[in-house]
């Protein structure tokens, strides 16, 4: 392959970041052109050793009819790579709670890993998972290769940049401290840069398709793609101090400022971490059982309705706020009748397996993916509750939300995600299966059971809290300090660090797995079929 | 009458009757006749190759 016109962008690029570099205007800004200078020239050095000089006739053109997928392949280990990384920084910043020693002053303060955390694992774990599967799904779906050509290649290196210049913005300390869109106006430019590539790659796919029809998780994709444009443009506009500077502040202010905010802050919820997800539900558990959807006509319903309502969501994250009364009840009312579209949505996927429940218990990938849809449906059950007035009086600000939060990213993105990389591993490196099934199977309790003891701590721990908070005496005096209610924390914060690393556990397990699945090896072991028929012979 | 009042007055009018009717539209279109044949096709996509 050639990439010239590649290779000179990026030592233009590169030139250009040590320009930024010397003439920041603040000490951040340079940090941060440093950092991007050794990504960009490293970028370049690499281009530069594959150049080919062979004469560029033969085999410019891919043969027609066959997918990319090389870059599918990427995106998976990306995934993989980012979903250990983010669980890892999760752990670490569940023991910072626990032991506020472990604050290593000034880049690994909880300020700083938090967001870090957050993006790692709703950007980089999630982004990748959601490109990597939309660029697989796609063509599979509208039987056509990739449009665009090496576009795609930008879309998965580019987006790889966002999260390398994220992730060194927060540990540096440049935020705008707007929540999971802290990344600063000059990197919120690039990613839309980045998103428009893929939006041409994604919807240049689906206008070249050979298939009549656009199939159900597209739909669900492209709604993720065209809202995350929106969300993301709207809720970034600021004004740049400098152009050479890392500071900006906001277009809105006030409570403006705040619902836009939360506007933004919930269809991230709806749109990337379930509107992407449910496509990768509605294409990889029909895939992984072997049976259509269990009602195609539901599945554009849960679309629609979907679609028309998470929009209005949002105002509930500012219940007894300024925001005016009306916008609070509308985005509680919004609230509960998504409980619908989620459930019959939950539903639609769950009896997928309809005459073929049985995979359940022979199949750990199935079972991952199974487990994925309960928690979807359980988390889509607690969301709605907890955006009534009288029971967020309660749940909001303590760890309830936290718990709440986890249950959903953890039970569902997590674990749908996970059954896709099982489902795709195989197939993209061509291998008869997966290294290990039974250690799909000890990934599926670890996480569970990770999920669970999170999920229950945080129960217990915010409803503790909330009551704790709002707990008055006979004279009308507040019963105990803010500080008590965050000593009592100490118990559930040290659970809740071990149930992430049961978590983290299995995520190790799912890498070392892919790793030698891709490599080629395949474990020598008893088949999961076996185990159940002749429980003795597990041992 | 002020911007802000103007549009707050489309959105909770007009606006709101379109989006409920395409809404509706949506709907009335899925169950028309002849559509599950159309929609049994349309699951079988996933399954037809790799």
């Amino acid at each position: 392959m050639k990439y010239t016109v590649e290779t000179i962008l990026l030592g233009i690029g590169a030139f250009l970041a040590l320009v930024g570099a010397g003439f920041a205007e603040d000490r951040l800004f340079a940090a941060h052109m440093w950092v991007l200078f050794f990504v960009l020239f490293g970028g370049t050095i690499v281009l530069m050793r594959r150049v080919e000089f062979r004469p560029a006739l033969e085999g410019r053109a891919p043969p027609p009819g066959e997918y990319f997928d090389e870059v599918v392949k990427y995106g998976v280990i990306a995934t993989v790579f980012w979903g250990v990384v983010g669980f890892l920084v999760g752990v670490v910043v569940a023991l910072q709670l626990a032991f506020p020693d472990l604050n290593i002053e000034p880049w690994f303060n909880f300020g700083r890993v938090r967001p870090l955390h957050t993006s790692a694992v709703i950007f980089a774990f999630g982004g990748n998972a959601l490109i990597a599967t939309s660029l697989y799904v796609v063509q599979r779906t509208s039987r056509a290769r990739l449009f665009g050509g090496n576009l795609g290649w930008f879309v998965f290196w580019g987006y790889q940049l966002f999260i390398v210049l994220a992730a060194t913005g927060y540990l540096l300390g440049i935020t705008q401290g707007r929540e999971y869109a802290e990344p600063e106006w000059y990197v919120d430019l690039w990613l839309t840069i980045v998103w428009v590539a893929y939006l041409i790659v994604f919807l240049g796919t689906i206008l070249v398709r050979k298939e009549p029809h656009i199939y159900v998780a597209n739909w669900f994709y492209l709604a993720f793609i065209v809202t995350i444009a929106m969300l993301h443009i709207v809720n970034n506009l600021a004004v740049p101090v400098s152009f050479l500077g890392s500071k900006s502040y906001s277009a809105f202010a006030g409570v403006q400022d705040a619902l836009t905010q939360w506007w933004y802050g919930h269809n991230a919820v709806g749109f990337f971490l379930t509107a992407g997800f449910l496509a990768m539900m509605y294409y990889f558990i029909p895939k992984q059982v072997n049976r259509p959807v269990y009602s195609y006509r539901l599945s554009i319903i849960h679309f629609w309705s979907l679609i028309f309502m998470y929009i209005w969501a949002g105002p509930h994250h500012l219940h007894y706020t300024a925001l005016p009364d009306w916008a609070q009840t509308l985005g509680m009312v919004f609230s509960v009748m998504l409980w619908m579209p989620s459930w019959g949505g939950m539903i639609n996927g769950l009896m997928t397996l309809s005459g073929a429940w049985d995979k359940i218990r022979t199949d750990p990938v199935v079972r991952m993916m199974v487990m994925a849809v309960a928690f979807y449906g359980m988390a889509t059950f607690e969301g709605p509750m907890m955006s009534i007035k009288a029971v967020n009086s309660l749940s909001h600000y303590t760890d309830w939300t936290i718990g709440h939060v986890h249950s959903g990213a953890l039970g569902w993105n997590g674990l749908i995600t996970f059954g896709a990389v099982y489902y795709l591993v195989p197939k993209l490196w061509n291998r008869e299966r997966l290294y290990s099934l039974r250690m799909v199977n000890w990934h599926f309790w670890l996480a569970t059971l990770g999920i669970v003891v999170y999920a229950a701590t945080m129960w217990v721990a915010g409803i503790q809290q909330g009551l704790m908070w709002r707990e008055y005496d006979d004279q009308g005096f507040l019963v105990y300090s803010f500080a008590e209610s965050v000593a009592a924390m100490f118990p559930y914060y040290v659970m809740r660090a071990a149930g992430g690393a049961l978590f983290l556990a299995g995520a190790l397990l799912m890498a070392f797995n892919v790793t030698m699945t891709i490599l080629g090896r395949v474990r020598d072991e008893a088949s999961i079929l076996d185990a159940a028929a002749l429980p003795a012979a597990a041992e | 009458m002020e911007t802000y009042t103007a549009m707050r007055h489309f959105a909770d009018s007009w606006a709101l009757l379109a989006m409920t009717l395409f809404f509706l539209g949506v709907v009335a279109f899925i169950f028309r006749p002849g559509a599950k044949t159309a929609a049994n096709q349309a699951a079988s996509i996933p399954l037809k190759e790799d």
